[in-house]
């Protein structure tokens, strides 16, 4: 609580921002892409450009509409998701600044995670179609699962450093102010759970019913055009934002030998990204009233338990 | 001056609520119309807190109120599914008798 | 500074009134349930300016997570919808809205008579450039003079969650995995 870990910098900033978590949602898609191809024995180089091109079709595709849509809540919702995204990376600082140096910033990061659960229901609503509706149903029933120990994996950091401040948590783990070990190494539990919750609010692979193609597409059914474009690249995105944000949770900020800690934030983050893209595609799918079960039984249970290490590790050692 | 004018707002949401609350016949709009009120409460509370006395024992109050919209919540939605499938009632006006 | 607090103060309360107010008019089941949810965003909002951060964002957390799963149960249990046949789902209207002015002038009545007590100084630990010593008061309240209330939340919050389970559940697990829950007659 001493003297800011972190410089805040003026709201202009959002642009770059914006343009380093699109730069990141688009190399993440890539990724993706490459390793669709090659599963289906294609060259991966057709697959990487595969996000782009699909931009360019988007953004030149008519918009379809349904009978009866309540095209106010669906618009809103489908746009708002690269809004989630840039929320979440506000509070995460590239190595001394930061966007919003928020006294309670992992809360806002759970608080933004939660609107996920809103947009997600509202574009399933908005077309007025019953595949969409379904998938804004099981995206809620998932969330029951995800959501508890996604919480307590966020206040694991939090409690280990004795601040909700984004900053401050970075700074209990580097060598200078703090311990000099990333949180991931002695709360690996909390780590992945935290990064199954990431996995879960992107809204894509395994842990996705709610778009996947057992339901036709689910919410992404319906949409067309810039709708589609603006809800694939929010999800992306959120997967980037869920990425950026465990740098400073787990891995240890921006400290690092020999670059500059700006570059060491951005390098975490793509590689967590990358380490994500590529740990989805070789998941199951999981059925949600099963994945309850997992999240209650397991996760929840393995998360409190980790919380218990810390807090017990925080007591000793002040 | 700012104090009335917040504690306005919030008797204004607590009075929006409490006409949700007597007039709704639906038990979900019910809920809705309590939560409404509470929510008044919240600001209310918020707003004597800076205002008047900033302790942590009006923070604590405000811990309590967000406890029992929760708990509200909860055990309105266990009841409405509970009414729903004993004898398809979703309309307080259904509910009449405890009988179920 | 304080000006600029008060301006968005006096907006976001003119949001939270006037969605809350909304949520009775209109037809849709989900425009309504997000009405209230922006309602409660606004008081949020309101309470962070406040000087009340967490209370203010963890209000925002919970009550996106409350109204998300309040359009289920709207859906779920609206079993006449408005938006297809137009009718009044109201009862009583005229008692309830004369009750609802009559609270509020009382109300408005009251704050306005009573000599509220002014604050001498703003305190240290409330300053918007020591805003987590507010978290912290709170924390260290919770865990030391108000540990009462704390026990009693938990105690209560635990109860909720067995007692919503037990009323709401249609089948037991011993319905669902028979008498010795190794999972026969489901």
């Amino acid at each position: 609580m001493a003297e800011a870990a972190v410089v805040q910098v003026a709201a202009p900033w959002v642009l770059l921002a914006a343009v380093l978590l699109g730069a990141l949602a688009l190399a993440g898609s890539s990724l993706d892409g490459a390793l669709a191809a090659r599963a289906a024995g294609r060259p991966a180089g057709t697959g990487a450009g595969r996000p782009l091109t699909e931009v360019a079709r988007l953004m030149r595709q008519r918009r379809r509409t349904t009978v009866a849509a309540d095209r106010l809540l669906w618009r809103l919702a489908t746009s708002s998701f690269v809004v989630a995204a840039l929320l979440m990376v506000a509070v995460v600082p590239l190595g001394r600044w930061t966007l919003a140096d928020a006294s309670v910033g992992v809360v806002w990061f759970n608080a933004v995670d939660v609107l996920v659960w809103v947009l997600v229901w509202l574009a399933g609503w908005g077309p007025n179609a019953m595949h969409s509706l379904v998938g804004g149903y099981r995206f809620l029933a998932q969330a029951m699962a995800y959501e508890l120990p996604l919480m307590f994996a966020l206040t694991a950091p939090a409690v280990a450093a004795g601040s909700l401040r984004v900053g401050d948590v970075a700074a209990a783990q580097s060598a200078e102010s703090g311990s000099g070990l990333p949180f991931v190494v002695w709360m690996p539990v909390a780590f992945v759970v935290y990064c199954i919750g990431v996995l879960a609010f992107s809204v894509r692979g395994p842990l996705s019913p709610a778009a996947g193609p057992a339901l036709a597409g689910g919410v992404l059914g319906e949409t067309s055009g810039l709708d589609r474009l603006l809800l694939l690249a929010g999800r992306s995105a959120l997967l980037a934002a869920g990425a950026a944000f465990a740098v400073p949770l787990f891995l240890g900020g921006g400290s690092g030998p020999l670059l500059p800690d700006w570059a060491w934030v951005l390098v975490k983050t793509a590689a967590l990204l990358a380490v994500l893209v590529v740990v989805r595609r070789r998941l199951p799918d999981v059925r949600p009233d099963r994945f309850l079960a997992l999240g209650w039984t397991v996760l929840l249970p393995a998360a409190l338990l980790q919380l218990l290490v810390v807090a017990v590790v925080v007591v000793g050692r002040s | 001056m700012t104090l009335e004018a917040v504690l306005i707002v919030a008797a204004a949401l607590f009075s929006v609520g409490l006409y949700g609350a007597l007039s709704q016949q639906v038990v979900v709009m019910v809920m809705m119309g309590l939560e409404l009120m509470l929510n008044g409460v919240v600001l209310a509370a918020a707003a004597f807190w800076w205002f008047t006395a900033p302790a942590p024992s009006l923070q604590a109050l405000l811990v309590v109120v967000l406890a029992a919209m929760t708990v509200e919540m909860a055990m309105g939605f266990a009841v409405a599914t509970l009414l729903h499938r004993t004898s398809g009632a979703d309309m307080t006006d259904m509910a009449g008798d405890l009988r179920g | 500074m304080d000006l600029a607090r008060d301006i968005a103060l006096g907006a976001l309360g003119v949001v939270a009134v006037v969605t809350g107010a909304l949520v009775f008019r209109v037809d849709s089941m989900a425009r309504a349930t997000y009405l209230l949810a922006a309602s409660f965003v606004a008081v949020g909002a309101s309470v962070v300016l406040l000087h009340l951060d967490y209370v203010g964002v963890v209000v925002v957390l919970m009550m996106l997570m409350e109204m998300a799963v309040m359009g289920v149960y709207m859906v779920m249990f609206m079993g006449m919808n408005p938006a297809l046949m137009p009718m009044s789902m109201v009862h009583s209207g005229r008692r309830a809205v004369i009750a609802a002015v009559t609270c509020f002038v009382l109300l408005a009545v009251g704050i306005l008579l009573v000599p509220w007590p002014t604050r001498t100084e703003v305190p240290t630990s409330a300053l918007p450039s020591s805003s987590e010593a507010t978290t912290y008061a709170l924390g260290d309240a919770l865990m030391g003079d108000h540990m009462l209330v704390m026990m009693v939340v938990s105690q209560v919050m635990l109860a909720t969650i067995v007692a919503g389970i037990v009323i709401a559940q249609a089948r037991g697990r011993y319905e669902r995995l028979g008498d010795d829950l190794k999972g026969g007659s489901r």
